[in-house]
């Protein structure tokens, strides 16, 4: 057995500790998903399933959430929808069952590209400073380099929502109230602390050696950077980069405060789907689900990375 | 190829002197050794030629153009780093080719020197290989690749064979000679290691405490050590020093050493009396019943073809390289004969030889 895979234990755990070990981790992972597959289950119950009182497990799986997810309905007379013709798709179908038709598509593909906007603009241009922050001061002698470092840092040691007033205020003065600018400058305000701290420890990992070999064989430092530097800092930016994108697009509060209308993200939009006679739970899930999609597909195409990023240093060298 | 030049170069990191007025010149097709202990500042005077740090003050000249502050881009030159810095993310043909490619070379021409170059260093068979896997040895000859490929003025190197055991350390100094010898690139060396640089270099500037304490070639730095310093650096084991007290005359051949008359070379100045060392190589020594010198027999290190005897004089511990073939007992009194052309004088109070007739020897050639 080689150095570089028992860096953590000199002694391989037995096969007991490892079945034990197997039965935490799922056990654990089987209860952290269940409010998981409860939204799942939910978004695809009809309206009284999903208020039943015991919840039920077993039941006729319909897409009547996802229909009203996306649409706004109008309740009618049945003579007026006898009077229709034939429906036009299934959720035509659904909705006419409830005395209703659809009257149009709802807001929540808008609030849906609002947040694809927001959070990914906010984690490219977080990662794409931190980046640039931790190479600066990881490799030059920056003048008072440990105190801006824990200025950077002290930007995070209250919760955000703390300056809100004063940011609504600034916002409204700017008009950047209900923008897709001021929702990528917040997060990317917020996100950037974390990004210069993670991406400067990845950084200082990297041996200046290979900048200095690169400049050495005829290149600038810039090019150094983007040819030597970044290639072995993937890892760490995209690391850095899930953490960035799973703040902004899960963040709530400002979403609500800064943001109504045309920047509404989907997080402030998905509790206010109502029904007719109160919450519409399915179409809520439905709008949840969808919601977590993204973040999924992109945490498993950076999974690799991830993995490694959280082990750097242990299997490094 | 090129001629480097060193003139007055300093280098300051806060208080603390890295590098103090160095001045020396490689001459073009050269092969010169920077030696001496860790922190002397022989690494920061190769980065500083390199471009890596820029000098406090003084100058770099190569070619006789000054490039003290030109950028390490521009200046035509490689280095070998000390963990060989190859780039993890590609594989071994990309490494080799990598300096070529910011030249704008063509791919054809890249590839024919690549392999061109893997040819010379035996290490064809793995040019489609990741550096990753590589071993120690490998991994070394990949980084002299990269340096040599694309011709520079020169080649810096940065102790690289610290990193390697020692059996293999042997092969390798063999092979950087070898190639040397191939390409005749004018070479910068930087070790800790006194049997590298003796066994590879044209030159050896020993450095202590960012100053450069000798410069010559290995045999003057062995036979005339220019102080207590290098002296005591250069050689395993290291000159001994007989310490005694005493004045000098200009022209003198003898000195008294306690109450010893010990033959020097001739002396070519005048000393107030004052602390001195008489310097003495161990193979310099022999045992002799009816030399005046005395001492006693300490302890001994056999090492096949010859021994160690640590002798105790009453000016100190001195270590003589005799041959294995005679035993001794320890506490035995033995006289001590000295090749006394051989002999070095150094003043105690500033650690520096005394000018004598072995000392213009290499002044005269």
């Amino acid at each position: 057995m080689s150095n570089a895979t028992s860096a953590h234990s000199v002694v391989e755990p037995s096969a007991t500790t490892k079945r034990i070990a197997g039965i935490i981790v799922v056990v654990y992972a089987i209860v952290t998903m269940v409010p998981l597959a409860w939204i799942f289950m939910t978004s695809f119950k009809s309206p009284p399933d999903s208020i039943s009182y015991p919840p039920k497990l077993v039941f006729t799986p319909t897409l009547e959430g996802y229909c009203n997810l996306f649409t706004t309905r109008t309740r009618q007379t049945a003579e007026y929808i006898e009077s229709l013709g034939p429906p036009q798709s299934t959720c035509d179908e659904i909705t006419r069952s409830r005395n209703m038709v659809i009257a149009g598509p709802s807001n929540y593909w808008p609030r849906f590209t609002n947040s694809m906007v927001i959070a990914f603009g906010s984690t490219f241009l977080a990662v794409f400073l931190g980046t640039l922050a931790a190479y600066g001061f990881s490799r030059f002698r920056v003048p008072l380099a440990d105190d801006l470092l824990f200025f950077i840092l002290s930007t995070r040691m209250m919760p955000p929502i703390a300056v809100a007033i004063p940011i609504y205020l600034m916002y409204r003065e700017l008009g950047l109230s209900d923008t897709a600018l001021g929702m990528i400058l917040l997060y990317t305000a917020v996100n950037v602390s974390l990004a210069v701290w993670l991406l400067k420890g990845f950084m200082d990992e990297i041996p200046r050696e290979y900048e200095e070999a690169a400049m050495i064989d005829g290149y600038t430092r810039l090019q150094a950077f983007r040819k030597v530097v970044l290639p072995q800092a993937t890892t760490g930016i995209a690391a850095t980069a899930i953490f960035c994108l799973i703040f902004a697009w899960n963040e709530y509060a400002f979403a609500v405060l800064l943001t109504s209308g045309s920047a509404q993200t989907a997080p402030p939009f998905i509790p206010t789907i109502i029904g007719e006679g109160g919450m519409d739970w399915p179409a809520v899930a439905a709008g949840t689900t969808i919601f977590l999609v993204p973040i999924l597909v992109f945490t498993i195409l950076l999974r690799k990375q991830l993995l490694r990023g959280i082990t750097f240093g242990a299997v490094r060298k | 190829m090129a001629e480097i030049r060193v003139e007055n170069l300093r280098k300051q990191f806060g208080d603390f002197a890295a590098v103090e007025d160095s001045t020396f010149t490689v001459q073009d097709g050269e092969f010169l050794a920077l030696l001496g202990p860790s922190g002397c500042g022989k690494t920061t005077t190769l980065r500083m030629i390199a471009g890596l740090e820029l000098p406090t003050s003084g100058k770099i000249l190569l070619d006789g153009e000054d490039v003290t502050f030109n950028r390490a881009s521009a200046r035509d030159i490689a280095f070998v780093f000390q963990l060989f810095a190859l780039y993890p993310h590609m594989n071994v043909r990309k490494n080799i080719g990598f300096p070529l490619l910011s030249q704008g070379v063509p791919k054809a021409e890249i590839k024919k020197r690549v392999e061109e170059t893997a040819r010379l260093l035996q290490i064809g068979h793995i040019l489609d290989r990741s550096v990753s896997g590589l071993a120690g040895g490998d991994r070394q000859r990949v980084a002299l690749g990269r340096a040599i490929v694309r011709r520079p003025k020169c080649f810096l190197m940065d102790e690289p064979l610290g990193t390697l055991d020692a059996e293999f350390r042997e092969v390798m100094v063999h092979e950087l000679r070898e190639l040397h010898n191939r390409i005749h690139a004018t070479t910068v060396y930087v070790t800790h290691d006194q049997h590298e640089a003796m066994a590879m270099a044209d030159k050896i500037a020993v450095m202590n405490h960012g100053i450069i304490e000798q410069y010559g070639t290995p045999q003057e730095i062995y036979a005339r050590p220019a102080s207590m310093y290098v002296a005591d650096f250069i050689g395993s084991p290291p000159m001994n020093f007989l310490r005694f007290h005493s004045g000098l005359e200009n022209g003198s051949t003898s000195v008294t050493v306690g109450e010893v008359p010990v033959r020097v070379p001739q002396v070519h100045v005048v000393r107030e009396p004052g602390e001195l060392a008489l310097g003495v190589r161990p193979e310099h020594v022999r045992f002799s019943e009816a030399a005046p010198l005395r001492g006693a027999i300490y302890g001994s290190e056999y090492l096949g073809t010859n021994q160690i005897v640590s002798v105790e004089t009453a000016q100190g511990v001195l270590k003589a390289r005799v041959p294995a073939d005679r035993d001794f007992a320890i506490g035995e009194n033995v006289g001590l004969e000295l090749d006394s052309e051989k002999l070095s004088l150094f003043d105690c109070a500033s650690g520096k030889a005394v000018p004598s007739s072995l000392y213009a020897e290499a002044r005269h050639g």
